[in-house]
């Protein structure tokens, strides 16, 4: 990779931009988690949350967003296949009500 | 540092480092292959002493009856409980402590850098570090036998909630599984990452030997099958050390009680977990074997496989429908229609790849000129096998037929077919194969032979009458095999001639080992590609120094040019250029 | 014969071979967590009472281990960005900021642990309580696991520095990619656990 002193005082920047909006989404979650907004409600803000967080980390600080074809490759492959093991509990519970 | 140099520090290596704790793929491919011969072995030597119970209940064993303690075989007599463990070691050794390493470890890691012409794995001390993980496992799995109450004795499956109250020896189970799993990890990111980044100059992906291909799959299947075991490993540990109950349901009544646990967890969990991964493990017992006998049938029916690419497209296709088929194993659970139909869909179309594999390998040897040498003989012995144990799977994926016959011998047969008459002729097979590349000498033809067709005729005598007792409805898993049901009465006397048959395996397994070990020293010394084979692994000296080849090998042409018309010789190697 | 690619990139996959290495590795984590995300999931959804988790854990600590683990976060990068612009002795400091943010978090850990055992809330205890210890025991694990890692580059491993130091950078970076996937693993684990 060749990029200049420059490119990295720039990415500095942007890491520390994302340090805050972590700080900001974390307390988003704990308040948000104290009103009642029925539970599926809550269960899937939390999520979505914990997603942005995620993804922002995954982006910015693991270098996601200017990485290689072959590194999505092998994590869209991940991907399909962690959405095999979360059909686990579904394919469990649709047991459970006899479908 | 110069390579000459690197070469030179090479030399000045110790005994321990050159042989013991080596970094040299080839080094750690061989101590892959030795250790897993002897698990193999040992296994098989689990089996023997099954078979024995089987055929002859309640009868003590003579001569060696009298070397086992009282706990296990008081007087020579196998208690049920040592059946048991036995059952469960058989199956866990030879699955993962012989098998697999032998498939991936041994013959992964010898040959798929010399057949993509690189100098190493890419990682030579995560390579070491998996080797040393796996012989730990197998240490941990090896002394759970003189652990109180024996190895482990719930099934090489460990269902709970039979394996969470089970005696010690399946704490070791589930720790020497943690130690074989992070060996396996260490080295599917090794194998993935060697293939993708070292391929020499000119090597395109369609240019891959298919035997790296099929390893190429199997690195995949392991990196991303395996971690929920160790996840379902993990909690059953906990379950087992910590008193939580993952898998133990509430009111769970063990000999007249009511166990005092907090309850809440499902068996079903870990049979849902432990398929994730078992099933995919299968096609990484098969693959492997399949990338074997694709090189050798191409090598000596010294034509193209036909149809290679359709051969890659189906090994990838196998790889991705093993992730969605687990359920299978689990019609009995009380599943519901919806999710049934979905799984023996997924299972009916997984069967396509497995039978366009095999048509491929038939087809190549239409209208070749067959060298019958004794690596051949075991590929094509390979064929028919697999072939069986397909075919007789496709009616365990049918819940339908599938309720009557899950759990009774049937399965086992089916199973074994498939591993041991398919995988293992086909590990054989690989052994005579590159057995001149390992040593630079050959092994005698006629003794391979022999272990040729006493090993297949044997085996179908062992494993055959398992599908005839199955579909009679004997179950797996019985102390006595059956003798104290009225159905089983018409087979059981079969039990009889199919030990005798295994006893008779054990003693054509002996020219093998013979061969083996005489052939190192004695063999008959040949040239560096003996086989007038095409892949770069025979551009390497015999055997392949540190390093690997003499100059970086550069790649022309696709990997199966054999007969090419208007060449001079019959084949026409990946490594020289057109002339 | 050296390795190729153990430094540069391979022209056709753009990567060196530590940086394929290191996301493969953490596809199979992903698998690994994803599993025992599934397990959660699967218990709870049949499980007759499930707690919330601030009735039982301290929200308050597990906010201030996030925001520790967050900092680290930046801290290994900010180490990598430091070895970039070509100082050895700023990239150290950033590396040691970060060990020492990752025992602090153990050490939050520990005392969590510490006043569950003492409050008689051990696994066995509930199934809530089984897979709280459960996930983040492993999680705790693969914490030590990269604090071991970092203390190796401060110490010993900077050597490398001096006499290929590209390589030495990439190893960082690739140390903070793993570091960064544990982090995140938190960030799920912070709300299922103890706010949900």
């Amino acid at each position: 990779m060749g990029e200049s002193v420059e490119d990295i005082k720039k990415h500095v920047r942007v890491y520390i931009g994302v340090f805050v909006a972590l700080l900001v989404l974390t307390g988003v979650t704990i308040g948000v988690s104290y009103i009642d907004m029925g539970h599926g409600v809550n269960i899937a803000v939390a999520i979505v949350i914990a997603a942005i967080k995620a993804s922002l980390v995954a982006a910015y600080f693991m270098h996601l967003i200017s990485e290689k074809k072959l590194i999505y490759y092998t994590l869209i492959l991940a991907a399909i296949f962690f959405v095999g093991l979360m059909f686990l509990p579904v394919g469990h519970s649709l047991d459970e009500i006899r479908i | 540092m110069s390579a000459a140099d690197h070469h030179e520090a090479h030399h000045q290596q110790g005994f321990w480092r050159t042989y013991i704790f080596s970094t040299d793929h080839k080094t750690i491919g061989i101590q892959y292959g030795l250790t897993a011969l002897v698990f193999l072995f040992f296994g098989f030597c689990l089996m023997l002493l099954m078979r024995w119970q089987l055929a002859y209940p309640g009868q003590p064993i003579p001569v060696i009856g009298g070397l086992f303690s009282d706990a296990t075989m008081p007087g020579g007599v196998m208690l049920p409980e040592f059946y048991n463990s036995l059952g469960a070691m058989h199956g866990t050794i030879m699955v993962f402590l012989g098998v697999v390493p032998l498939a991936v470890g041994a013959f992964g890691n010898f040959v798929v850098p010399l057949q993509i012409g690189a100098p190493d794995m890419a990682f030579p001390k995560l390579n070491m570090a998996s080797y040393w993980c796996f012989f730990a496992g197998g240490v941990v799995m090896l002394y759970s036998f003189t652990a109180p109450g024996g190895a482990a004795n719930s099934g090489w499956t460990s269902y709970p909630p039979l394996s969470d109250i089970a005696t010690t020896g399946q704490t070791f189970w589930l720790i020497g599984m943690v130690f074989l799993i992070t060996s396996s990890l260490l080295g599917s990111v090794n194998f993935i990452v060697t293939i993708i980044q070292l391929r020499a100059e000119g090597l395109s992906y369609m240019r891959l030997p298919f035997f790296v291909w099929a390893q190429l799959v199997t690195a995949f299947l392991l990196l991303l099958a395996f971690p929920p075991l160790e996840a379902a490993g993990v909690l059953q540990l906990m379950d087992r050390l910590a008193g939580t109950s993952f898998f133990l349901p509430s009111g769970l009544v063990v000999t007249g009680d009511v166990l005092q646990v907090s309850g809440g967890g499902s068996p079903l969990l870990w049979q849902h977990l432990f398929w994730f991964l078992a099933h995919p493990e299968v096609y990484v017992l098969i693959l492997p074997a399949m990338g074997i006998v694709g090189e050798i049938i191409a090598n000596n029916t010294r034509k193209p496989l036909f149809g290679y690419k359709s051969l890659v497209y189906a090994v990838i296709f196998l790889g991705f429908m093993s992730f969605i088929v687990w359920a299978h194993h689990m019609f009995l659970t009380g599943m519901g229609t919806t999710i049934s139909a979905f799984f023996q869909t997924t299972t009916m179309i997984i069967s396509i790849p497995s039978v366009i594999i095999l048509t491929v390998f038939f087809i190549s040897l239409w209208g070749g000129r067959i060298r019958f040498n004794t690596s051949m003989l075991f590929a094509l012995g390979f064929l028919p096998m697999f072939g069986i144990g397909g075919l007789t799977g496709l009616p365990l994926g049918l819940s339908a037929s599938d309720i009557p016959l899950h759990d009774t011998y049937y399965v086992i047969g089916h199973f074994h077919y498939v591993v041991a008459p398919g995988t293992i002729l086909a590990l054989f097979a690989g052994i005579y194969y590159w057995f001149p590349k390992v040593t630079g000498r050959v092994m005698s033809e006629l003794w391979g032979k022999v272990h040729f067709w006493g090993s297949i005729v044997c085996m179908n005598f062992i494993f055959f009458p398992m599908l005839i007792q199955g579909l009679m409805g004997v179950s797996r898993r019985l102390y006595d095999g059956g003798a104290s049901y009225d159905f089983a009465e018409p087979v059981i006397h079969y039990n009889t001639m199919m030990s005798h048959a295994a006893f008779a395996l054990a003693v054509f397994q002996l020219p093998f080992i013979i061969n083996f070990f005489v052939s190192i020293k004695k063999g008959k010394k040949v040239d560096d590609n003996p086989w007038h084979a095409t892949t770069l692994e025979w551009a390497a000296p015999s055997p392949p120094p540190h390093g690997n080849f003499d100059a970086i090998p550069k790649v022309y042409r696709g990997p199966y040019e054999y007969s090419v018309p208007g060449a001079e010789k019959d084949y026409s190697p990946q490594f020289e250029a057109e002339a | 014969m050296q390795i190729p690619f153990t430094v540069e990139a391979r022209p056709d996959t753009g990567l060196n071979n530590a940086k394929l290495g290191i996301w493969l590795f953490l596809a199979s984590e992903v698998m690994l967590f994803g599993a025992l995300f599934s397990s959660y999931i699967l218990l709870r959804v049949n499980a007759d009472v499930w707690p919330k988790g601030h009735e039982i854990l301290s929200v308050p600590v597990a906010a201030f281990n996030t925001v520790v683990l967050i900092s680290s976060s930046v801290t290994v990068i900010m180490a990598w960005a430091s070895l970039k612009m070509g100082s050895l002795s700023k990239g150290r400091m950033y590396l040691l900021l970060t060990f020492v943010l990752g025992l602090v978090f153990m050490c939050v850990k520990a005392y969590e642990y510490n006043h569950k055992f003492h409050t008689g809330l051990f696994p066995s205890e509930s199934t809530f309580l089984a897979i709280y210890f459960t996930l983040t025991g492993l999680h705790g694990l693969h914490v030590l696991g990269g604090m071991i890692v970092f203390a190796y580059f401060w110490g010993p491993g900077s050597k490398m520095w001096h006499s290929e130091p590209e390589h030495f950078t990439n190893r960082i970076e690739v140390a903070g990619v793993y570091w960064h996937f544990v982090d995140l693993v938190w960030i799920f684990l912070f709300p299922v656990l103890y706010l949900l």
